[in-house]
């Protein structure tokens, strides 16, 4: 029992708008699933090519964000991000099914600000997210 | 107290007694009796004595009353040859007997190509470098015959007397050599009297020269005791040693040693037998030292006793004379007599040698143009030209004793000869130890060497303002001063004699040497060349003529007229019955065109004899195997550089197939890599959803009914996709690595078709309607059913998931051709984008992706399947949706396969 119960997170993502780039299904669905019951306003998009500029329309305040994507990868969207003034903070979690080092370094690289390999536990999806947030609040 | 006449009688007894011991020895060599004593190495190093002329006989004592032990260089430059370098000589006396070398004139043009210009430079250079030594004999023989007539003082004598006897002896000399030199035309068939003569006359001043010192330390100082202590005494031990002096004049010396023409007569020419070096090469240093013994004696004995005028040159003979030893004086007068005239004879002879075979009759070849072929006996010129240099030779020496006046050290004049001939000596060691030494280079070297030895030496000798300004000798010739006859290149303060040897050479050396590595030798110089450099590995076997038959009497007559008619008669019947062949013309092969021109250059010269045989030949100076010859060894050179090239062309083959295989290993190995990442992707996203939803419902408290089983079922689904996953990656696996066996059966197409659409139907996949023409499907196959089967379902399941259209639709058509059945799947969707198609039958590529329904391997095992079943399948265009066409060989054609 991890985060049930937990009013101080709960309080903490209230009204907090969470973007989920993802393009599997079923982990969308898990995803949605954990976020939601935290108090995350959860949103979902399953194409590469066109997640900037859902982002930049949308302006959420986490992204979790897929590597392998259909029309453009994971890592491609983040090096964008961080290109442009208004998401450069942006606190992104990757999600990568490819468990190789050397992607967590291109990760890392690209402005990464966690870095997470498939399949993860839930409540290490929950912990980062909580620091993301709370890393996220004491910036601004 | 004797008078001149009886002296004069004495001499010419002397002579008469050479002429005897000469004659016999000469019978006896052509009887072929006595030969233990004419071929005894004794003989033969005694003979060398002729290195020890008046000069050493008498010029030692004064040299060492002039300037101390500095005269033992002129001793110790040989002894160094002999029992050091004696490789060297060995050397020389192979080649000269190999290739029948008349003189050391001859050895330089033959080592060159047969050049006969630079015979004839060196043979100008030998007479302008021997004259002088030859009227050095003249000189001291009269000079010793004055002061005998004088009795040891120095009282005015007769000089017209004594010149006109030295004039006797000078004609005597000449007769005797004209006599003794050219009884036997072919210089190589050893003069034996001759050589039986200077052996004669070597023991004759050996004991001369002993018993005077004999007399001089036991008759005089009364003991060994007392002489050293009179020698210690004296100031002939404080003389200074000048290190360079030293140096220099051991060097020239020896170098001398090597090169006079004389000592090359009796050292090479006259060699009977190498083995005789190896005696001579201790056994010539001890003569040379016993040579030596008395002269520091003498010299202090004589400074002693005689009057402060009297000249040190000739103390031999003025210490015996002194003391009324006429006896003693007698045979002392005759050890120097004997060193004179052992020295005019054999100088002389090889000299004559030399102007006769390079000078006159080359030129007489060219005045008579064919002249060996035509009437005239060329026999007699050969041995007219002979006797003629010898004479000539001999006048020039008297001529030159007459002009130069008797004038200047004994010393001195040996000196000047030793460093003229020594200019000989790069041409000839580069010639028989460097293949690479050229023509060229021996013409600039020789040419350099001599004319610096003209100018530092010869000219100065006559003293300043004769021979050369006293503005010459202050401020250089054509006042550039650095050509100063004793200060070359403004260099000064070296003693005269060393600047002028040191100079001489050094400018000979590198005249010689860097010409020789810019010039490239003609094809008989490389042959001569790699002959004379390597002459103990193939030992005399020139290559070189042809001829037709038609000249083996042209070559007769030649050759009759050279060696005379028996000689010349003997020769072609022996190699003619050595050839096997009848009558007395042998065939004129290369070995005996060799041969004859061997047998020739023992008579007139290695130049002269190649040229006369090439005038028969056909002037071809060069035959067609000299050619052969070199282009044997260029192309050996070539065919190694060839050999080094494929190398060279085999190890880049060899790198760019590693480079290649490289690429290709890099290539698999990011191949692996993508592979192994893809793999990851693919297992690791259904674990994913498994893993997650496996702990939802294991830790969130009040899921409602519904939401568990809709976990539980994604749950399920996923792990269903993972198993096939691994199946399918199995499958391919088997496929790719040949693997699989197939099970060949037989059956209907329309039925194989009926069990895809059914399986397909039967799965969860989204309904499509099919159009098939059932009538066309009733084919019979043979093939494996399983895998046929396995891909229509494959491409029926793809139509169904992919298919985009409002009412999918999928029309299987079925054709024939001859070879044959074509199976195509057509969908109405909206078809696959050009530049996919031919990616989408790689592993891992999907095209619509969204579902994750695959995981893209299907049509990478449909190609596999339908490779390893002899067709193929692959996208059909232009049917407006997405279209696969599956080709499969009919039976029979598959069996002729």
């Amino acid at each position: 029992m991890v985060w049930r119960g937990c009013a101080f997170w709960e309080e903490a993502a209230m009204g907090k708008q969470v973007l989920l780039v993802e393009d599997e299904m079923n982990i969308v669905e898990a995803i949605r699933f954990l976020l939601s019951r935290e108090g995350w306003d959860v949103d979902t998009h399953s194409d590469g090519a066109s997640a900037i500029d859902v982002i930049r329309d949308r302006k959420p305040d986490l992204v979790v964000l897929d590597v392998m994507l259909p029309g453009k990868s994971g890592f491609d969207i983040l090096e964008e991000l961080r290109g442009d003034d208004a998401t450069a903070d942006l606190p992104v979690l990757m999600l990568t099914a490819r468990g190789q080092s050397r992607d967590r370094e291109m990760a890392e690289k690209a402005g990464v600000s966690r870095f997470m390999t498939k399949p993860f536990s839930n409540t290490e999806v929950l912990t980062a997210v909580r620091d993301l947030l709370y890393v996220h609040g004491q910036r601004t | 107290m004797a008078s001149l006449h009886i002296l004069v009688a004495v001499s010419l007894a002397y002579v008469a007694l050479l002429f005897c011991v000469a004659f016999f020895a000469e019978r006896a060599g052509m009887r072929g009796r006595a030969g233990w004593l004419l071929r005894s190495p004794l003989v033969y190093t005694l003979s060398l004595s002729i290195y020890c002329t008046a000069w050493t006989f008498y010029g030692a004592v004064g040299y060492a009353a002039r300037s101390g032990l500095e005269y033992v260089t002129i001793y110790l430059g040989p002894s160094l040859v002999m029992i050091g370098w004696w490789w060297i000589v060995r050397r020389l006396v192979r080649i000269g007997r190999t290739h029948k070398v008349t003189s050391i004139a001859d050895l330089i043009s033959s080592r060159y190509g047969k050049s006969n210009g630079l015979a004839i430079v060196v043979t100008v250079m030998a007479v302008i470098g021997v004259t002088p030594y030859i009227a050095l004999q003249f000189q001291s023989v009269i000079a010793s015959l004055s002061i005998f007539a004088a009795g040891g003082l120095a009282e005015p004598v007769d000089e017209g007397a004594a010149r006109a006897a030295g004039f006797w002896i000078a004609a005597g000399l000449a007769v005797f050599t004209v006599l003794f030199g050219t009884r036997n035309l072919n210089v190589n068939e050893r003069q034996h009297g001759v050589v039986i003569a200077v052996a004669v006359e070597a023991v004759v001043k050996l004991i001369a020269l002993l018993a005077v010192g004999a007399f001089v330390v036991w008759g005089i100082a009364g003991g060994v005791a007392e002489t050293l202590a009179r020698i210690d005494a004296s100031d002939l031990g404080t003389w200074e040693m000048d290190g360079s002096r030293w140096a220099g004049l051991t060097f020239v010396s020896a170098a001398a040693f090597l090169c006079l023409p004389r000592v090359f007569q009796v050292m090479v020419v006259e060699n009977d037998d190498e083995r005789h070096l190896q005696i001579a090469s201790w056994a010539f240093p001890l003569y040379l030292m016993l040579m030596s013994l008395f002269v520091v004696p003498i010299a202090v004995i004589g400074l002693d006793l005689l009057p402060a005028g009297a000249n040190p040159d000739f103390f031999v003979l003025s210490l015996p004379l002194s003391q009324g030893q006429e006896g003693l004086a007698m045979l002392s007068f005759l050890g120097g007599f004997s060193s004179a005239t052992s020295m005019v004879i054999v100088a002389t002879l090889a000299l004559s040698t030399m102007v006769s075979n390079h000078v006159v009759m080359p030129v007489f070849l060219h005045v008579r143009q064919g002249g060996a072929t035509q009437s005239g006996d060329v026999r007699n010129v050969v041995i007219m030209a002979r006797r003629l240099s010898i004479l000539t030779i001999i006048a020039l020496g008297y001529i030159y004793y007459q002009m130069s006046g008797g004038s200047g050290a004994l010393a001195a004049i040996g000196l000047i000869s030793f460093t003229g001939v020594a200019q000989f000596l790069p041409a000839m060691l580069g010639g028989i130890f460097w293949r690479g030494a050229t023509r060229a280079g021996a013409f600039v070297g020789l040419g350099v060497g001599f004319t610096v030895w003209i100018f530092t030496m010869l000219l100065p000798s006559f003293g300043p303002g004769a021979a050369l300004s006293l503005a010459t000798f202050e401020t250089g010739l054509w006042g550039l001063v650095w050509v100063r006859p004793q200060a070359l290149f403004g260099i000064e303060g070296l003693d005269p004699t060393v600047h002028a040897i040191f100079w001489s050479l050094l400018l000979n050396v590198i005249g010689f040497v860097s010409v020789s590595l810019v010039t490239f030798p003609h094809p008989l110089e490389r042959l001569q060349g790699a002959q004379f450099v390597n002459v103990f590995e193939h030992s005399g076997q020139t290559r070189g003529w042809q001829a037709s038959v038609a000249e083996s009497e042209d070559l007769m007559i030649m050759t009759q007229r050279i060696l005379g008619a028996d000689e010349a008669q003997r020769l072609f019947q022996t190699a003619a019955d050595a050839q096997g062949r009848g009558g007395y013309l042998p065939e004129p092969t290369a070995v005996f065109l060799q041969q004859l021109e061997r047998e020739l250059a023992g008579s007139v010269g290695g130049a002269t004899a190649h040229a006369m045989i090439s005038q028969i030949v056909g002037g071809t100076a060069v035959s067609v195997q000299d050619l052969l010859a070199v282009a044997d060894e260029s192309a050996q050179i070539l065919e190694y550089s060839n050999q080094l090239e494929a190398k060279s062309r085999e190890l880049s083959q060899t790198a760019a197939q590693l480079r290649d295989a490289n690429n290709k290993l890099m290539q698999l190995s990011d191949q692996k890599d993508a592979f192994l990442s893809q793999i990851s992707h693919e297992l690791r996203t259904p674990m994913t959803s498994i893993r997650a939803f496996s702990e939802i419902l294991r830790d969130t408290d009040g899921l409602g009914p519904m939401e568990k089983s809709k976990y539980a079922n994604i749950i399920h689904v996923e792990a269903i996709r993972l198993t096939r996953l691994l199946d399918d990656l199995l499958d391919l696996s088997v496929l790719e690595n040949g693997q699989v066996t197939l099970n060949q059966q037989s059956g209907r197409l329309v039925d194989l078709l009926d069990h895809a659409v059914a399986t397909a139907e039967a799965s969860e996949a989204r309904p499509i309607t099919f159009r098939r023409r059932r009538l066309d499907e009733t084919v019979t196959l043979h093939t494996d059913l399983d895998r046929l089967s396995q891909v229509f379902i494959n491409l029926i399941t793809n139509a169904q998931k992919y298919c985009a259209a409002q009412v999918p639709e999928l029309r299987i058509v079925v054709s024939q051709t001859a070879e044959a059945v074509l199976v195509d799947f057509m969908d109405n969707g909206s078809g696959i984008p050009a530049e996919a198609r031919d990616v989408m039958f790689e592993k891992f590529n999907r095209i619509g992706a969204e579902d994750g329904a695959g995981a893209g391997l299907g049509l990478a095992i449909c190609r596999e399947i339908m490779s390893r079943l002899g067709g193929d399948v692959r996208y059909l265009d232009g049917t407006g949706g997405t279209a696969f066409r599956v080709t499969l060989p009919h039976a029979q054609a598959l069996a002729a396969q």
